[in-house]
């Protein structure tokens, strides 16, 4: 094919990216890396830098739309932001000096953690929780709030605050490393470590997506990572993708989600897998 | 807020189309897909080399100057949410904003550790 056919293939996929990761707070990189590598046989290195290019974008594209709908806890966001972009800084400059494979194999195994992370929790969503009384640091750090439902504002508080925490900050880290945003294991620290209500955790989540993203995205410009040829329609589609997802979460319910998520990460990681180990 | 984050959003997708549609133009019929890492020429790897190349209308460096616009949103975002905070004497969320604003400039530098 030439190069105007990959560009539009390339734009198709990330459409798809855009559209699934607006609505499961996953930033759609976990597309887009395997999309490239795997179906269009790019160079890893190529693949995450437009996929941070993605991440950001997907994140800023559907940003405006989440913060009108309070959702987001700003707090909660500002506060792990200092262990994730810390920890992006650290996984980029991991990302410079690992060979092409190694990122690839590293990629595909997080993403079958993430999945069996996600299927083998026990506990409740937390939307499906009593609301508890905010103690210890979520009250320390005035991390509480609440978010708009049918039938009127419901509060929340975080729990396991030092625990979400330390958890972000090796979501910094896989988002450096992986031009991922990390959404999975985002959501999953504020889902199921802190336990706040999963729409706010998607777009609490989202938020942060964008701002570790960003953390990297210097380092990965000077090295190359980042093409225009590549990043250009990446970052086209994926905004065109998550504007559209963007009007679909209000209306959409958690478990459906959930599933999604879960079931769209597994079969990325085998392949990425597969590929890395060059089986 | 969130205007000024759709206007810096458009405002990179506005560069990135436009770049790109130049660069379709020239190169579309070409073989290129990317498949071996060579890095980037440095006339896109720092910010003043790319914003030099936009200037001259140069369609890869349109792109890179609408992926650093882009790049630069979500750092929007954080300053927006200091002042937020600044405005409501909360001292101890300023500060947090100020590290994490600390921390993504020395990211933008580009040098790894």
């Amino acid at each position: 094919m030439n190069f105007l056919v990959f560009t539009l293939v390339v734009f198709a996929g990330s459409l798809f990216a855009g559209f699934l990761g607006s609505l499961t707070g996953l930033g759609g990189g976990v597309v887009i890396v395997p999309l490239l590598t795997v179906a269009l046989g790019v160079d890893i290195r190529y693949a995450i830098g437009a996929s941070l290019v993605s991440v950001i974008a997907t994140s800023s594209g559907s940003a405006a739309a989440y913060l009108k709908e309070g959702f987001t806890n700003m707090r909660v966001g500002v506060f792990l932001e200092v262990a994730t972009t810390a920890g992006a800084i650290l996984g980029a400059s991991l990302a410079t000096r690992l060979p092409g494979p190694a990122i690839e194999v590293v990629f595909g195994v997080v993403l079958l953690l993430s999945v069996f992370l996600t299927l083998s929790l026990r506990e409740p969503p937390a939307a499906e929780a009593p609301a508890v009384g905010d103690h210890g640091l979520a009250h320390r750090l005035r991390l509480s709030g609440s978010y708009p439902t049918a039938t009127g504002e419901v509060n929340y508080a975080p729990r396991r605050v030092p625990l979400g925490f330390g958890i972000m900050a090796g979501a910094g880290v896989l988002s450096g490393l992986l031009g991922i945003g990390s959404g999975a294991v985002k959501v999953l620290a504020l889902d199921q470590a802190m336990r706040l209500p999963f729409k706010v955790s998607t777009t609490t989540s989202n938020f942060m997506i964008g701002v570790t993203a960003a953390a990297s995205a210097g380092i990965y410009l000077r090295r190359g990572f980042i093409t225009p040829g590549l990043a250009m329609p990446v970052m086209l589609g994926v905004l065109a993708g998550s504007l559209v997802g963007a009007r679909f979460l209000i209306r959409a319910r958690p478990r459906i989600l959930r599933f999604v998520f879960a079931f769209a990460i597994f079969a990325l990681g085998v392949e990425m897998i597969v590929t890395g180990l060059h089986l | 807020m969130g205007s000024v984050l759709r206007y810096g959003v458009v405002l990179a997708a506005v560069l990135v189309a436009a770049g790109g549609v130049a660069y379709l133009f020239e190169r579309w019929d070409y073989a290129e897909h990317y498949r071996m890492f060579v890095g980037s020429p440095e006339s896109l790897t720092s910010p003043a080399a790319i914003l030099r190349g936009a200037l001259a209308l140069d369609p890869a460096s349109l792109i890179a100057l609408g992926l650093v616009v882009l790049v630069l949103t979500p750092v929007a975002r954080v300053a927006f949410a200091l002042l937020a905070f600044a405005e409501q004497r909360d001292r101890l969320y300023v500060i947090l904003s100020l590290i994490v604003l600390v921390v993504l400039s020395i990211g933008l530098t580009g040098h790894s550790l």
